[in-house]
């Protein structure tokens, strides 16, 4: 990586940078050369096409994992006219790798929650590179169950490498923290829309992810392990993680193919992080639109819908999905 | 006599135990040499140190439940590859390899079973299939377990061992825990009770759903339990780990767990519990 680039940016950047001097050498020579600009605008856009279009998983990961890559509160700056960020699950601390608020878009009031990774260094301590600790997941119920008395939706932005691995996270209950989280977002009696707009780690993307609609940016990832992980139990080599990125299906191509997700957000051509605003510009619509559609659903279809939509979640053979639970004796 | 003096199913005779093959071993707990006669007596626990071994599905089956009173539901449900997922094996090829060691065709057993004459909802996992690890075919059995006992009015009684999720499925493993989770829910909608017991090791998205979610939750002695392995850990805050990390000692001083329980005493303390819990 150089300058925030990936390798596979190279030729993007080096004509954009191309096109820059070109206009600023036209500016100060008063030299027309807008054939020439256009006709490399043109290569660029063709460039952009080919090499985002064959992207590999891994190099998805990678842009996914960008670190110019919008994070909740850049979306949360575009999308919403309004945003009051509520703190504490009232046990432990505020945790700031997950937080939340009131929000209003397009002039829906929501309850807004999702991970913040950190720009920099000092802020990346702050939020503790996105990995959320129990008490994390434990304000974000909070702040569903408020929304619940609110009769507002839920939306969760997820952006996590995982929750955090750590001694204090263990003795306060990860596991616990995160189990809860599925067992009631199940039954929250409000439409829950969650996107997952960069990392989607494991359990700890999960822990705010049971939805009605479950939407994916073009380049983000869901996975239930790093594919650093997966590549050192299973191969036993981290360096094997590009293989693993293909083995473990999980760009939003593959989830929805599997019935993962339900909708791809288009992302800018370059990437998000190449135009924030276009790429919020397309989350807004795509969530104002689900958000009417859902907000016309009773809630005891929706919650019923929500607990069939994961219900059918897996792959095997064997008995019939319909012959439940028959019996065969076995002792 | 076999384990703590109640007789061996069949099944139970035929299923290898994960203890090496020999007359002797070392053990673990202590390192004092074992014969393993006398351990597999003992319910696989160290006569000496109290050491707890791993024990087969069948055989924590056979030790908990009325004798003859367990029935298997869903038996057939198997997992396939349907993300054509290969490391250096593929993962079909593991499947079979999984179901030829262990004799079983998943990581866990379902069904219903009698203790102290009460009839329950049991599952029970088996950590020599593939780690434990729950892919498809878990979260289905675990899942269609709890919404019987739902139907029936059974209280469930779920033994957990397992390394977490299974890779080889990606986010399909992933999501039987948002499954099994919102099973739960239902369960306790409906006023039924779940005890869920933990063995050594009950780690990862196991933990993460399913396994944490007893209203009363006990662990045998020793055992790992945790959302993430020690080892990544470790490797994450570059420090030492406490001695006794993660064992269930150290959850029980958290807060995260109702009781510890030997092998032994373990059948008799859930009967006393769903005394309290089945009218």
């Amino acid at each position: 990586m150089n300058g925030g680039g990936l390798d596979f940016e190279k030729p993007i950047l080096e004509l954009e940078r191309k096109i820059s001097d070109l206009r600023k050498f036209s500016a100060e020579e008063k030299i027309d050369v807008s054939e020439e600009i256009k006709s490399l605008q043109n290569k660029l856009k063709k460039i952009k096409d080919e090499v985002f279009c064959g992207l590999s998983a891994s190099q998805r990961v990678q842009i996914a994992r960008h670190p110019k890559r919008p994070y909740f509160m850049d979306y949360a700056d575009r999308i919403f006219s309004f945003f009051l960020e509520l703190h504490g699950d009232r046990r432990f601390s505020d945790d700031k790798a997950l937080i939340g608020g009131l929000a209003e878009i397009d002039s829906v009031k929501i309850m807004a929650i999702g991970h913040q990774k950190g720009r920099d260094t000092k802020e990346n301590l702050l939020r503790n590179f996105g990995c959320a600790h129990p008490e994390g997941y434990r304000k974000a119920l909070r702040l569903m169950k408020i929304a619940e008395k609110m009769k507002i939706p839920v939306v969760s932005f997820i952006d996590t490498p995982g929750a955090y691995p750590g001694i204090g996270a263990e003795e306060r209950g990860q596991a616990e923290a995160i189990a809860v989280n599925l067992r009631e977002m199940s039954l929250v009696q409000v439409p829950i829309i969650c996107v997952i707009i960069g990392e989607g780690g494991s359990g700890g993307a999960l822990g705010i992810g049971i939805g009605d609609k479950i939407l994916i940016l073009q380049n983000a990832y869901y996975s239930v392990i790093s594919p650093e992980g997966c590549a050192a139990i299973l191969w036993k080599d981290r360096a094997k993680a590009k293989v693993a990125a293909e083995a473990l299906r999980l760009t939003a191509g593959d989830l929805i193919k599997i019935g993962i997700v339900d909708e791809i957000v288009a992302e800018p051509s370059g990437g998000a992080h190449r135009d924030a605003g276009e790429a919020a510009d397309n989350l807004k619509k795509a969530l104002v639109k689900n958000l009417k559609e859902l907000q016309k659903i009773p809630v005891s279809t929706l919650v019923r819908n929500r607990y069939n939509k994961f219900r059918k979640m897996g792959a095997y053979e064997g008995e019939e999905n319909g012959s439940k639970n028959k019996k065969s004796k076995n002792q | 006599m076999s384990l703590f003096g109640r007789k061996k199913s069949p099944a139970a005779q035929t299923k290898k135990s994960n203890i090496p093959d020999g007359l002797w071993i070392k053990c673990k707990g202590c390192n004092d040499t074992l014969y393993t006669k006398k351990l597999d007596e003992n319910g696989k626990v160290c006569p000496k140190c109290g050491f707890h071994y791993p024990l087969r599905a069948f055989e924590r089956i056979d030790i908990t439940v009325d004798k003859g009173t367990f029935e298997e539901i869903n038996a057939g449900l198997r997992s396939i590859d349907s993300l054509d997922f290969f490391d250096s094996k593929k993962y079909e090829h593991r499947i079979k390899q999984a179901e030829e060691k262990t004799k079983m065709k998943e990581a866990v057993i379902t069904g219903t079973a009698q203790i102290e004459k009460i009839k329950i909802a049991l599952g029970v996992m088996d950590f020599s299939f593939m780690g434990g690890s729950m892919g498809s075919v878990v979260g289905e059995k675990i899942t269609r377990l709890i919404e019987f006992a739902a139907d029936e009015d059974l209280p469930v009684v779920i033994f957990s061992t397992s390394g977490g999720a299974r890779m080889q499925e990606s986010t399909l493993s992933l999501m039987q825990m948002a499954k099994t989770s919102a099973a739960l829910a239902r369960l306790s909608e409906k006023g039924l009770f779940y005890i869920s017991v933990l063995a050594d090791p009950t780690t990862g998205g196991t933990t993460a759903s399913f396994a944490s979610l007893g209203d009363i939750i006990i662990a045998e002695p020793g055992a790992l339990i945790g959302f993430a392995g020690p080892r990544v850990i470790k490797q994450t805050i570059q420090q030492e780990l406490p001695s006794g990390f993660q064992r269930s000692e150290f959850l029980l001083e958290h807060g995260l767990i109702d009781i510890i329980v030997k092998r032994e005493d373990l059948r008799k303390t859930i009967a006393s519990i769903l005394k309290f819990a089945v009218k």
